[in-house]
């Protein structure tokens, strides 16, 4: 049995880590790409790369972890739908739980991605396994446009994150 | 064709379409189900 409180602080931590999360994506987006490009234009690793975006990485991913989990949580507990518990029918896509669904289905995507192509393609860049430089540039590209994808994800994603449970559509 | 994601107003856009096309998606979604 699920207590009120315990609903309100897995709410208040998905919003904390979600916020840890998205908040690291779009510093990488609107910020880092940018200046990690300035600050390396002579050919040599700044400071950047070296000591502040491994940093911003861990607490990016593990923040996506929190986030999805804590969702999860939140789904669990909302009354069943459809002879199905909040979360299959979040995911199952049922009637009213459709938008927060769709919220959760763009998040699950995401928390992959991170875990995925952006985090493994990150290991290369940052020499934490060992790459060519060709395969280096590649891994570049991966990390950039699937970071880019959860970006443009993460526009729909508040959206229903926001409007799917509070207001009817 | 540049691929719109290199551009952040590119990415920006493409994640506003994408929140039209899904807002009518939930929509009949929600329409259709029960409850």
């Amino acid at each position: 049995m699920h207590g009120v409180l315990s609903d309100a602080i897995a709410r208040w931590l998905h919003v904390l880590s979600g916020i840890m999360w998205i908040g690291l994506l779009y510093y990488f987006n609107f910020v880092n790409v940018d200046a990690v490009k300035a600050a390396t234009a002579d050919g040599a690793q700044g400071p950047i790369v070296k000591y502040v975006v491994p940093r911003a990485l861990l607490f990016f991913r593990w923040g996506a972890v929190a986030t999805w989990v804590m969702g999860a949580y939140l789904l669990s507990v909302e009354p069943p739908l459809n002879g199905m518990n909040g979360f299959l029918a979040a995911f199952g896509l049922q009637g009213s739980m459709a938008p927060i669904g769709i919220g959760a289905w763009l998040g699950t995507i995401m928390v992959i991605n991170v875990w995925g192509p952006i985090w493994q393609s990150q290991k290369k860049i940052l020499g934490m396994v060992p790459a060519t430089d060709e395969q280096k540039a590649k891994a570049r590209r991966i990390a950039f446009l699937a970071s880019r994808v959860n970006t443009m994800l993460s526009i729909p994603m508040l959206w229903f994150m926001v409007t799917g449970p509070h207001q009817p559509l | 064709m540049k691929n719109p994601l290199d551009s952040l107003w590119g990415t920006i856009i493409c994640g506003v379409i994408l929140t039209v096309v899904l807002y009518y998606v939930a929509h009949a979604l929600v329409g259709s189900g029960a409850a």
